[in-house]
Order: structure tokens, then C-alpha cells, then sequence
């Protein structure tokens, strides 16, 4: 029969009271009739089933050259049990009690701790569970319950009102609003329509809609946010390194101090020979360094877990520590701070010449830029003509043979080798003290017009840099765009320093030359050219629209695209790396105090400990590390409901 | 000093000396091989007091699983923890407990228990 830890303590904690309650009646002289046969009878049981699978593992682990806690725990016992049993044959005073009841509160600290483990990483199958069970798929014209496993890519997918959306997909027919709090933590529905992506486990609250599934299984958003978590929840803190150093040494150096405090107090002291078994007994029992064990990892899995819940996935236990030093933050401009949907604005010079000519060039290019002035040329009905010989020029613009000339458009590093007009300028300069970006339109080495185009700040991109501020860190932007765009933008959001004109590859440069200045760097970005600026800060935070690779070199991702995020990210990181200190420091402070109280270090002052409560202070230790880790599930996160 | 009390400190101090020779002195580690049965191969580790064999080899290339086999019953060793592969698993649940291996290139994941006081490693070369 094998019994839980739960059940064991309960039945040796049945078997173990008649010795408390001769403990309780010592101090009026009342001695239970044969007290000793009781004791030992009650006690070899205990040791039975319940001491004897620490005895087993420590035996076990002896023969491999190592010892643990139940190296000690096994130590502790036996040595009362043996000793009381030789004790009582050689009519000498017993301590079956101590034995008893050092494995009882052991047992009962095993068992709390196992229980609070459990909820502590409960709340990952939690998010798990959130995913729908079927999906109405269609198929030969009908729609039809398939189980989840079964769904395929490009299958479609039809969700009614009140149903959660089955795997990730883009709608195809029907407009609806969307819970996406799960995953995003954003608690307002969001509105769909035709084209717009949705989420697996989210759920439709409104609409019906269908949608065709762009990823499945363990592709999906719900799969790839639990395999991060995991991953982070298991991770190491460089923290623990410590803790490993001493967990190798700390039980046979335990074993040495308590040899030591034997040897001492009866060769030295004068001690009874059962008083320095005592001290040491009790010094073997109180060290078990399973609290300086439990810090890290149950912080980690309780931080890790929460932040999820709030949009904020944490890749591991190193980027927690590195946010505790952070001073400054970078910010990339386009699509982090600002929406990252620029809009034409105005068009300086004959507009529809200026418009076509830009247009039909800017067709072949990527950039964000390139979008908005062909989605004005379409707007303005403008006919784009087929260009030659298109070529980028790197962080500068783009040139095209465009019937027969030469046509550019670019920024203003362009005009090293080109001509503008005074009028021109002063034009370029007033729309770009209004936060826009002008695009310089060339034709045969002459600029003939301008295009200005803006991209608005999110709406909460200024309380969160200012929410960042309050915490002491400096705000630092980081933009390809013209310094004055750049300013304007930054003094609208109360961005503290621009770092205007560079080029996407210089970005990271930019980061390690704060990183010189001494200066701890976070950088926020989500683009594909963020990359290396991400993998270079002390920590990345990619932004939650971003692509695949900003998010793999991100060492924290913001499933939502909200600048607010950040401020999460940082508080929580913060918060759980100081619950680690905090659950370290009470650890070793917990153990440097209770081994030379339980050696009768201060025996002078009448302070002692008996192998009873150091057993008691041991499992209480424990359970007051992973009560202190499972707390971090309440303490207050900005945004956080 | 009395005889008994001289004694005991000789035995004590050779209980430290042997202390410290068994625990920190260089010693032997086994190492497990796995057993290769249609094209998938498996290595057991027994749970009891710590990993044995703490150190296991696998073959690239070839689908793997390690299977963990408890026979401890004290909470110490209740979970096994893969730090690289994000696996966490709790051991007491079931007798044998199996974790699936990437084999697909030669690396080394290190595995522990839940409060990292017992080490292990897979290899796969």
C-alpha cells in the first residue's frame, strides 16, 4: 500500500498523541502509566511508515556520495529513536517524543508544500484549459462538430455568439466583438470584421462569424504563449547560482557542525552525553535548506504565470533579474509608440504629378511609408505607371527609371547630391515642426514635390512613458525619421531624449552606446529590422504585432500592442525578482539564526531549541517561502484588475 | 578530560574526516546507455536518493524518451525538471514517468529536481 505524505502525517500525528500529551502534562508531575511501552510502540510505527522513505533515500543517496534534506531528516530520527530504544534497556530517560515529532512536522511541511506547489503551477493548465473542445467546420456545404485535433489549416471555421473561437484564423464572412482578455489581458471587447485575425480561446461574444484557421495545433497563439511559460517557469535566475553553490555543500557541512557541537559540549562543556545529543540532533533537523531551495523557482513559477494572464510573457528568469537594474528606456518610433499606420497628410507641388510619380515608384518598396502614399494614390483615383531599373538606397530612398528620367523619392539625406528650392525648404520645415514626415519627390535631379505624412502617437503611449518616468527611468527614442518630426513627436508623448536619423542597421549601435555611458538599457520595438536592437539590450521587449523573429529576440513580449504593457512588464518583472530576494534573504536568515540557536550557542540567555521545534521551524520555513511566492499572485500591478 | 570524553573527540574528528572524504572527494559517476528497439530508443533512471544513472547517453538522430522510475516516497525527488526544455513534470503521479527528448541535433540538457539539490544530464551525441 503506498499512502500519501497527507496521509502519513495524519496517522503519525494520531499515533504521536499520547507522547504530547505527557508532554503537556510533565510540568505537573504526571507520569502516564507505562509511558515508555507506549512510546515505543507509537514511535516504531511512525518510523515504519513514515520515517523509514526518508531513512531509504538517504541511504540511497549516501551510497552515491550525496546527501539532501532527508540526509538530514533520516539523521535526525534515527539517531533519537536508536538512542531511546538503547536508552530504555539501560533504564535511562527516553526521547521517542523527539523522534516523533520530528517526523510528523516534517511530514506535515512535505505535504503543505506539495499542495501549494501544485496551486502555484496550477494556473498554466488553467490557460490551457481556456481552449474550445470542438469546432463547427464546414464541410461539403454544411457545418460540422470536429474535434480540435482534427482541425486543419485553411479549414472554415463558424463561431456563434457566446462560443470561443477554436484555433487562430482570419475571418472570412461577419463582424462580431471579441473577449480577448485571456490572452491579451486587455479586458475591453475588441471589434472584428472581415480580414481582421482572431485568436484562439477568445471568446465571440455578439456576432457570428466565420473564419478561415491559419494556425492549428501547437502553431496557435494559446500554444506558443503556454511553451513560453513553461520555458520560463523552469528557467533559472542567475540568483540561484548561490543557492546551487551551497546546496552541494551545505547538508555534509550540516553533519560536520553538528559532529562538532556533540564533540564540544561533551568533551569541552562538561555535557551529559544525551544533552549534546540533543543540541546536535536538533541542529541536524532545523538546517534542511529546502526553503533556500523552494525561493527561486516557486517566485518564478507564481511571476511568470500571473504576468501571462496580463499580456506580458516573461522568456525567463535571467530578464527578471536584468529589470531590477534598468535605468532608460528606448523606444523604436514607428508601430511602437505610434500606431505605425502613417497617413498622407499634404501634398506640396502639382499633387497629382507628385502623387503618380512617387506612387508608381514607391510600388516596388516595403517601406511604411511606401503604403500610405499608394493608399492616397488610390484613394485619389491616380494611375500608377510601370517603373525600370527600381532600386532601394539604403536608409536614404528609392530611385526608378520612370518614362525615360530618373525619379526619386527619399528622405532628406537624398538631397546631398540634389538641388531644392528655398520655397521648397521652408515648406519641408513648417510641416515638420507639425510632427510629419516629409518625402522629398525628384525628377531628373530636381525636386518637384513633397508628400507629408503622419503617424499618430497611440492614445496610450503618453500615460505610459509618463507612468515610466514616475518610476525614475529615463525615455529614449530611437527614429530613422528627420529630427524634427522626431522632436515634435517626442514632446507630444513626453519622451525624454530623441535619437533622430538613424539608420535601421545603426539602431543597435545607438543601444551600445548607452550600454558605455553605464546606462542599463530596455529597448521596446516590434520590427524585423528591431532584431538585432532587441538582442542587444540589456532587455528587449517586442512589441505583440510584431513579427516571428522580433519576438524570438525579445527577452519579454507584449501580446498586446500597448505601450502600457511596458509598465506592466517592468512592475511585475520587479516585483518578482524582489519576491526572490525577500525569499532568499528569509532562507539563509532563517538558517545562519537557527543553527547556532539549535548547537545551545545561547544557552547563556536560556535560549534553546528542542529537535521538536526545530522540526517545527523547519517545515515552517518551507511553507512560508512558497506562501510568501503564491502572495505574488495579490500584490498590486499597474493596469492590472 | 575523562577517557570517554577523549574518545569522543578522536571519533568525531574521524567521522568529519570520513564525512568529507565521502562527500566531497572525486568519485566515480555511471553512465546509462539507451536501448534502441524499432528506431526508437528509451533510458530508464531510477528515482530513489537521486538519479540512477545520473548521466545518460543517447544517440542523435533516433527518437528518445527517458523514462523516470520512482521508487522514492519522500517529497525531495517529486518532480524532475528539464531547465531547457521547459519541462516540468511531477514524478509521484504515476510509477514510471516519461520525458520525450529533441534528438534532432547533439546537445546536453540538464535536468534536477524540484529545488535543484539533485543534478542530471541527458547528452545526445
Amino acid at each position: 500500500m503506498k499512502l500519501s505524505n497527507i496521509q502519513r502525517f495524519w496517522i503519525s500525528f494520531i499515533l504521536s498523541i499520547p507522547m504530547l500529551i505527557q508532554m503537556l502534562a510533565m510540568p505537573f508531575h504526571w507520569m502516564m502509566p507505562g509511558y515508555n511501552w507506549i512510546a515505543l510502540v507509537t514511535t516504531t510505527i511512525i518510523m515504519a511508515i513514515s520515517a523509514a522513505p526518508y531513512w531509504s533515500s538517504a541511504i540511497a543517496a549516501f551510497k552515491k556520495h550525496s546527501a539532501n534534506m532527508n540526509t538530514l531528516v533520516a539523521a535526525g530520527t534515527a539517531v533519537a529513536y536508536f538512542y531511546s530504544i538503547f536508552a530504555m534497556f539501560t533504564n535511562r530517560p527516553v526521547y521517542f517524543e523527539s523522534a516523533a515529532f520530528v517526523t510528523v512536522f516534517v511530514l506535515l511541511g512535505d505535504a503543505m508544500e506539495e499542495k501549494m506547489h501544485d496551486n502555484a503551477s496550477n494556473a498554466l493548465s488553467k490557460l490551457m484549459g481556456l481552449q474550445a473542445k470542438d469546432a463547427a467546420v464546414l464541410k461539403d456545404g454544411k457545418f460540422v462538430k470536429v474535434p480540435l485535433d482534427q482541425v486543419q489549416v485553411g479549414d472554415l471555421i463558424r463561431v456563434k455568439p457566446g462560443e470561443k473561437i477554436p484555433v487562430d484564423g482570419e475571418i472570412t464572412e461577419g463582424t462580431t466583438t471579441l473577449d480577448e482578455s485571456m490572452v491579451t489581458g486587455e479586458s475591453m471587447p475588441v471589434v472584428k470584421q472581415v480580414g481582421d485575425t482572431v485568436v484562439g480561446s477568445t471568446i465571440n461574444s455578439n456576432g457570428t462569424i466565420t473564419f478561415k484557421a491559419t494556425k492549428v495545433g501547437a502553431d496557435t497563439m494559446l500554444a506558443q504563449i503556454v511553451d513560453l511559460v513553461k520555458k520560463a517557469q523552469t528557467s533559472h535566475a542567475p540568483i540561484q547560482n548561490l543557492t546551487d553553490k551551497i546546496s552541494n555543500i551545505f547538508v555534509p557541512a550540516v553533519l560536520i557542525i553538528a559532529i562538532l557541537t556533540f564533540m564540544i559540549w561533551y568533551s569541552f562543556l562538561g555535557a551529559t552525553a544525551v544533552q549534546a545529543m540533543l543540541f546536535a540532533v536538533s541542529v541536524i533537523v532545523i538546517a534542511c535548506p529546502c526553503a533556500l531551495g523552494l525561493a527561486t523557482p516557486t517566485a518564478l513559477m507564481v511571476g511568470t504565470a500571473r504576468s501571462a494572464k496580463m499580456g506580458v510573457l516573461i522568456k525567463n528568469g535571467e530578464v527578471l533579474q536584468e529589470v531590477s537594474d534598468l535605468n532608460t528606456v528606448v523606444f523604436d518610433k514607428t508601430g511602437t509608440i505610434t500606431v505605425g499606420k502613417p497617413e498622407v497628410t499634404d501634398i506640396v507641388g502639382d499633387q497629382a504629378e507628385v502623387l503618380a510619380i512617387a506612387a508608381s515608384v514607391e510600388e516596388l518598396s516595403e517601406h511604411p511609408l511606401a503604403t500610405a502614399i499608394i493608399k492616397k494614390a488610390e484613394a485619389e483615383d491616380i494611375k500608377t505607371k510601370k517603373v525600370n531599373d527600381f532600386e532601394a538606397i539604403e536608409g536614404k530612398g528609392v530611385k526608378a527609371d520612370y518614362n525615360g528620367q530618373t525619379a526619386f523619392v527619399g528622405s532628406n539625406r537624398l538631397l546631398v547630391d540634389i538641388d531644392i528650392s528655398r520655397e521648397m525648404m521652408n515648406h519641408a520645415n513648417e510641416l515638420q515642426n507639425q510632427a510629419k514626415t516629409v518625402v522629398y519627390v525628384g525628377l531628373s535631379g530636381e525636386i518637384i514635390g513633397l508628400i507629408a505624412i503622419q503617424d499618430t502617437p497611440k492614445p496610450s503611449s503618453k500615460q505610459a512613458i509618463t507612468e515610466l518616468k514616475e518610476r525614475g527611468l529615463k525615455t529614449v527614442m530611437l527614429t530613422g525619421d528627420n529630427e524634427k518630426v522626431a522632436q515634435a513627436i517626442a514632446s507630444e508623448v513626453g519622451i525624454d531624449q530623441v535619437i533622430a536619423g538613424v539608420l535601421p542597421n545603426e539602431k543597435a549601435h545607438h543601444i551600445q552606446k548607452l550600454q558605455a555611458n553605464g546606462d542599463k538599457v530596455a529597448f521596446v520595438g516590434d520590427g524585423i529590422n528591431d532584431a538585432p536592437a532587441l538582442s542587444t539590450a540589456d532587455v528587449g521587449i517586442a512589441m505583440g504585432s510584431g513579427t516571428d523573429i522580433a519576438i524570438d529576440s525579445g527577452g519579454i513580449v507584449l501580446v498586446q500592442n500597448d505601450l502600457r504593457g511596458v509598465v506592466r512588464a517592468l512592475d511585475i518583472s520587479k516585483k518578482t525578482f524582489n519576491r526572490i530576494k525577500l525569499n532568499l534573504f528569509w532562507a539563509l536568515i532563517y538558517n545562519t539564526i537557527g543553527i547556532p540557536i539549535a548547537a545551545g550557542l545561547f544557552v547563556g540567555v536560556g535560549l534553546t531549541l528542542s529537535p521538536e521545534l526545530a522540526g517545527l521551524a523547519m517545515a515552517f520555513s518551507s511553507v512560508s517561502v512558497v506562501g510568501s511566492s503564491l502572495l505574488l499572485n495579490k500584490t498590486k500591478i499597474a493596469g492590472a484588475n | 578530560m575523562n577517557t570517554s570524553q577523549i574518545i569522543t573527540l578522536i571519533v568525531g574528528l574521524i567521522a568529519i574526516g570520513f564525512i568529507v572524504w565521502w562527500f566531497f572527494g572525486k568519485h566515480k559517476e555511471a553512465v546509462g546507455q539507451s536501448t534502441v528497439v524499432n528506431d526508437e530508443q528509451s533510458a530508464r533512471i531510477v528515482v530513489k536518493g537521486g538519479y540512477s544513472p545520473s548521466t545518460v547517453v543517447l544517440k542523435k538522430g533516433v527518437p528518445a524518451e527517458v523514462n523516470f522510475d520512482m521508487q522514492d516516497s519522500t517529497a525531495c525527488l517529486s518532480h524532475v525538471v528539464f531547465e531547457q526544455l521547459g519541462v516540468n513534470e511531477d514524478l509521484t503521479k504515476q510509477k514510471v514517468t516519461t520525458v520525450k527528448i529533441p534528438t534532432d541535433k547533439a546537445a546536453t540538457y540538464n535536468f534536477a529536481c524540484g529545488m535543484d539539490m539533485f543534478h542530471g544530464k541527458v547528452i545526445v551525441k
